[in-house]
């Protein structure tokens, strides 16, 4: 059986150029970082070399870059070392609701430990509003929190805008960039960021690798103490292979990226078409055009649920994802489909395919032909299709 | 995640669909939760001789509710309300944690219609 990989935002295969120079780290170049002798030079020049590579992507210094484990060490980095940091200037913390859990359970472990926060609602789209940003801000605000591009749905923030408004009031601007990263363009001084989270396997890069931004001169409060890493902020031996073979993808998606989201829009918008022209009672969940990641379909099949979806497509050769509770483990269905309006029905039977740059158009087709037999063959099993046309 | 059976019955459910004039109908579960299941039955001398259901659900609770159809069919109401949630999982050979509390309703569908039929009858 062909397999079709469409879930590309859960993580990407690793680019053979990223493996094939990792390879070399595990093997041949296999010195401690940290060791004054040959082999420990050998990779700390590596080291510096993807801590430049890393920085390019998002027009950052690479002083700036502190390595982690991978997007949710960055977030807890980022969110828990400001609030810790600044409590003597306040102890308010905002962010959204349609945040990856990284950033929210990290917020709801401040809020149970003293902290205040505010999360802010969203559109029907899946978009924050500029006004309740501002309206959400107190003299003790610390910290914004507000993530690049949604994980779930692609809604583009307005990233930029929100950061003028933390600057001019003097608060901390965090953005967890995980799903923007190599898919649009990211400038830390444009954008107005002090702190910035990515990631490595979102991007053709290895697993367990990431790392957060920090604007020069901006404090934050480590999580790990034990050893002089990554400036003390980020104790421990650096998972040099990882870090190496995440600074190569880097530079191929900047090398890449213009071109591939063009090829990805266009599949994209094929996909999505083609679901709407042979399957009735599809809701598109998130933003369309220019305020939607390229690679992400976000649809709702209304009368049937997403894991008998998943599975069926599956047993056929496709993978994707969905938001039903069934596939968290919790008996509620997407936050972020919930938090932008959805019934419960509805957000049960959400979709998401998520394309990279191995997908071609027979794929699609493939897709095309035989997700409507699927939906009918649900629904033909489901007591509220039967109710609805009866 | 899933058991050889649970695959099964999902890939090929047994029994579905509604029978027109069933005795007895029973629903249970609701959308919030996540699955409903929606059995209707044909009863004959306190036999259940026809079975069928619609289930809006996961792979489990679309597994659970075909195989609560065969496990019943045929059975006396008082053997059919003997069947419990836990068996038709076993009859699976077994279902991950986190789907025992929310996808295995289909005994309790089953009940239901079984009591929706009894109360027909006493009226009757």
């Amino acid at each position: 059986m062909k397999r079709i990989y469409l879930d590309h935002s859960a993580t990407t295969p690793v680019d053979p150029q990223v493996a094939e120079l990792m390879m070399t780290y595990f093997t041949e170049y296999y010195g401690n970082p940290s060791s004054v002798h040959y082999f420990g030079r050998q990779v700390r020049k590596a080291l510096d070399n993807a801590r430049e590579q890393v920085a390019s992507l998002i027009g950052a210094n690479p002083k700036e870059i502190t390595f982690t484990s991978g997007g949710t060490e960055a977030d807890n980095l980022a969110i828990q070392g400001a609030a810790r940091a600044r409590l003597k200037k306040g102890n308010h913390l905002i962010t959204s609701a349609i945040e990856h859990h990284a950033v929210l359970d990290t917020f709801k472990y401040l809020k149970n430990n003293g902290y205040e926060i505010t999360i802010l609602p969203v559109d029907e789209e899946g978009l924050i509003r500029l006004e309740d940003v501002r309206d959400a801000i107190r003299p003790e605000t610390i910290l914004i929190s507000i993530m690049h591009a949604n994980n779930e749905v692609g809604a583009i923030q307005p990233v930029e805008e929100v950061g003028k408004i933390a600057r001019e009031k003097g608060i901390l601007f965090h953005v967890d960039a995980v799903q923007s990263l190599g898919k649009l363009d990211i400038d830390v001084n444009k954008m107005n960021v002090d702190l910035l989270t990515i990631s490595s396997h979102k991007i053709y890069g290895p697993k367990g690798v990431g790392a957060l931004y920090i604007r020069n001169g901006v404090r934050i409060s480590p999580l790990v103490f034990g050893g002089s890493q990554e400036r003390k902020i980020r104790s421990g031996t650096e998972n040099a292979p990882g870090i190496i073979g995440f600074g190569k993808a880097c530079e191929l998606a900047g090398q890449r990226m213009h071109e591939e989201n063009k090829e990805l829009v266009r599949m994209r918008d094929k996909l999505l078409n083609g679901i709407l022209n042979s399957i009735e009672d599809v809701k598109v969940n998130g933003p369309r055009g220019d305020k939607r990641l390229a690679n992400n379909v976000n649809i709702s099949i209304q009368f049937i649920e997403g894991e008998s979806l998943l599975l069926s497509l599956d047993m056929i050769g496709i993978a994707g994802s969905s938001g039903s509770a069934c596939t968290s483990g919790s008996l509620d269905p997407s936050h972020v489909l919930l938090a932008m309006g959805l019934t419960h029905e509805v957000a049960h039977g959400s979709l998401r395919l998520s394309l990279g740059r191995q997908n071609t158009d027979e794929e699609i087709d493939f897709v095309l032909q035989e997700l409507p037999k699927i939906v009918q063959r649900l629904r033909d099993m489901s007591p509220l299709y039967h109710a609805a046309n009866s | 995640m899933y058991s050889e059976k649970v695959i099964d019955h999902f890939t090929n459910p047994r029994n579905v669909g509604e029978i027109e004039n069933a005795d007895g109908i029973g629903q249970v579960g609701n959308a919030k939760c996540g699955d409903i299941m929606r059995i209707s039955l044909v009863v004959e001398e306190d036999v259940i001789k026809d079975i069928k259901f619609k289930t809006f659900g996961c792979g489990a609770a679309v597994a659970t509710s075909s195989m609560v159809t065969e496990m019943v069919k045929g059975k006396t109401l008082d053997e059919a309300l003997q069947v419990t949630n836990a068996a038709v999982a076993e009859a699976l050979d077994g279902l991950p944690e986190t789907k025992l509390h929310c996808s295995n309703l289909a005994a309790d569908a089953v009940h239901a219609a079984i009591k929706d039929y009894m109360e027909k009858k006493t009226k009757i």
